[in-house]
């Protein structure tokens, strides 16, 4: 549609026939398009045999909001835009906002307070769902893109199967806990050291390989590791998965099974429900997640953190300036593993139940998408890419409106992977460098500047 | 020959089975500026990383300060005090200038940081104006002096420059020489400098070898050199011949 040359004079009444012109163009191209696509719809019925199905009303949906999309970004939405450009050049840009400036301290502060405004707002069992469908489902991807993020944004290590050590997390917690009976919190750390020590396996092997390479084979490794938990049925069950893993405990004080005599609820004489259960592990993630970010502001100070920075930039330059590159690679695998662990021994103590499903290549990539699009190194950025994108895919559950729109069967969460994929292609088109795309220098003189992502090369950020 | 810090003797190099470096002996004495010329593909370049230890040497050994270093991985030989400002100038292209300094620091935990890069800062006063800028997007002069800058936070014994001119407009090429020149004279600083700008090179160095095709084929000081026909010829009237 973008082959339609459009000439700056035009204006008034001009612009409006063009818009016109242009969206009636973008309706017919959206039809040739979608067609087949969504007007005809091929299905069984009972005897086994095709149907097809018209569709013609939701096609035409489809190609009217391709034409008036169309019609409305030319006439109104792209005028607009040039105004505010304009505009915005003119005046000087003001100081930082009370609000942008505090950004973080803000947000954990809302955090705190998030499960009892829920409790207060929707009730104890009202709250459980936005306590465990939004905030720990959201907060546990913030903490896996953290990991993620030390081993791709700050040694620029690119591993597409990070899932692997969030596998071995979650499996180490639900064997270890089944077979010999240990508690979550000793299992918590052990499973970040047994996940720190399969990313050095991982390690060793890809020690040379960088960029491409070193992507196909963590993949790899990511789909070796599932492979094994499916198969290795004496020990993992298989695809049955491991189910009754025991909760965790308010560090052995108050217990959350049910018949448990130091029950919280009933210490606390409360009525039982779940959602206290839920309230604690929204906090125990949220101090998981913490503590992953901490200890990543304070290795990029350290001589490691600055190292890793380094490494992604330049390895030769590097070693020509006597960092061992080896140690420093591994101690990025497994440091970025750890915390892949630990998301993962959570994940198995909040569903209680775990299986080879839950770690396929996808949640890889998801976790990779949101290190990408909130800027490969910052934390603030990729907390709020999972808030979009986690938060953004359970909303879509929610938008039962639309199928009055669309019809009974159109389900949401189906077109989830598109409007995904949408938003990608979006945000990596006007910020190429994901929401926050400057860095923070670790070490100045005088004045702490950020430091724009613009004017390098692409993909060395 | 009691004050020799680098001795490279019978090195030969391989990229798999070509070989860059056919046996080359060079020597360099402390205190001294010494500079290697050679047209494209000569191995200038391969004997550099190869003092470096990247790529390694097949044959022959590297001594420097008495110690055998040829079967030294690179992160041990750098620690050994050889500083290298590498070809193509290779800075973190992402990190602030401040930041690519201290990078240079990491071996010494950082206990002359302030001193040295204050003296660094007096040496090239662009890169204190640029202190907050990235890297990435200096000039090439000021990546260059980034580069030596760099280098020198490792307070080296002796440093490796690979072509400090390369792309560099010629007033900015003498800075950077006279740069070489003053460290040299004021501080001692012992300089191994590969080249292609002969004419610069040979009248900044002490001595100087000529490499053809991986061989040492001449050395003499650097006056010698320069009035040499056969270098003249070669190196210094444009390739007329």
């Amino acid at each position: 549609m973008s082959n339609i040359s459009h000439s700056p004079e035009s204006a008034g009444g001009n612009l409006t026939a063009r818009a016109l012109r242009e969206g009636i163009f973008a309706g017919i191209v959206a039809l040739g398009l979608f067609v087949l696509f969504v007007g005809l719809e091929t299905t069984q019925n009972i005897r086994n045999e095709l149907v097809l199905n018209q569709r013609w009303g939701l096609l035409a949906i489809f190609v009217a909001v391709a034409a008036v999309g169309r019609f409305l970004t030319v006439a109104y939405i792209r005028p607009w835009m040039d105004a505010r450009k304009a505009a915005a050049k003119a005046p000087v840009e003001a100081d930082e906002s009370f609000f942008k400036r505090n950004f973080s301290k803000i947000a954990i502060v809302a955090l705190l307070i998030y499960p009892p405004l829920m409790v207060m707002l929707f009730g104890v069992q009202g709250s459980l769902k936005w306590v465990d469908n939004f905030g720990i489902q959201i907060l546990i991807y913030v903490m896996l893109a953290w990991g993620l993020n030390i081993v791709v944004g700050l040694a620029g290590l690119l591993d597409l199967g990070y899932v692997a050590f969030y596998a071995v997390g979650a499996y180490s917690y639900a064997l270890l806990s089944q077979y010999f009976g240990l508690s979550f919190w000793v299992l918590l750390p052990l499973a970040g050291i047994l996940a720190a020590f399969w990313g050095m396996i991982l390690g060793f092997p890809v020690l040379r390989l960088k960029g491409d390479y070193l992507a196909i084979v963590t993949l790899a490794f990511g789909e070796i590791i599932r492979l094994v938990l499916i198969n290795w049925t004496e020990v993992t069950r298989g695809t049955f998965g491991v189910s009754g893993i025991p909760k965790a405990s308010v560090f052995g004080i108050w217990s959350f099974d049910v018949g448990a005599p130091n029950n919280f609820a009933k210490v606390f004489e409360l009525p039982m429900s779940s959602a206290y259960y839920k309230i604690f592990l929204f906090y125990l993630i949220l101090a998981l997640a913490l503590l992953t970010a901490y200890v990543t502001i304070r290795l990029r100070r350290m001589p490691i953190g600055r190292a890793w920075e380094a490494l992604r930039e330049d390895e030769i330059a590097c070693r020509s300036l006597g960092i061992n590159t080896v140690t420093t690679k591994l101690t990025a695998f497994s440091i970025g593993a750890m915390f892949g662990g630990f998301a993962g021994s959570f994940f198995a103590v909040r569903q209680g139940f775990v299986s080879p499903e839950s770690f396929v290549f996808l949640e890889s990539a998801i976790i990779l998408a949101i290190v990408v699009l909130g800027g490969m190194g910052s934390l603030v950025g990729i907390a709020v890419a999972a808030v979009v994108m986690v938060g953004g895919t359970e909303l879509l559950r929610e938008m039962t409106f639309l199928k009055a729109i669309f019809g009974p069967d159109f389900t949401p969460e189906l077109y989830r992977m598109l409007i995904f994929g949408l938003a990608m292609v979006i945000v990596m088109v006007w910020k190429p460098r994901g929401f926050v795309g400057s860095r923070e220098p670790t070490a100045f003189l005088k004045e702490r500047k950020a430091v724009s992502g613009s004017f390098t090369k692409e993909g060395h950020g | 020959m009691s004050d020799t810090l680098l001795s490279v003797q019978g090195v030969e190099t391989y990229y798999g089975n070509i070989r860059a470096l056919a046996g080359v002996d060079v020597q360099v004495q402390k205190g001294e500026i010494v500079s290697l010329i050679g047209a494209n593909g000569a191995g200038k370049s391969t004997l550099m990383m190869t003092i470096c230890g990247s790529p390694q040497a097949r044959n022959g050994t590297i001594t420097f300060d008495g110690e055998d270093i040829t079967r030294l991985p690179t992160h041990l030989i750098a620690r050994r005090r050889i500083a290298q400002s590498p070809e193509g100038r290779r800075i973190f292209p992402r990190m602030t200038v401040y930041e690519n300094l201290q990078m240079g620091a990491s071996l010494d935990n950082l206990k002359y940081f302030d001193e040295d890069v204050e003296k660094i800062f007096t040496l090239f006063p662009r890169l204190k104006e640029r202190q907050s800028q990235r890297g990435g997007t200096l000039s090439g002069g000021e990546q260059q002096m980034l580069s030596i800058g760099r280098a020198l936070m490792a307070r080296p014994k002796l440093l490796l420059l690979d072509e400090p001119s390369l792309g560099l407009a010629p007033l900015i090429v003498k800075g950077i020489f006279d740069a070489i020149k003053v460290l040299n004279k004021e501080e001692g600083l012992t300089v191994f400098l590969v080249e292609q700008n002969a004419f610069a090179a040979l009248k900044l160095s002490d001595r100087a070898y000529v490499m053809v095709n991986g061989k040492v084929t001449m050395s003499g000081s650097g006056k010698e050199l320069l009035a040499n026909p056969e270098v003249r010829a070669a190196y210094l009237e444009g390739g007329r011949h």
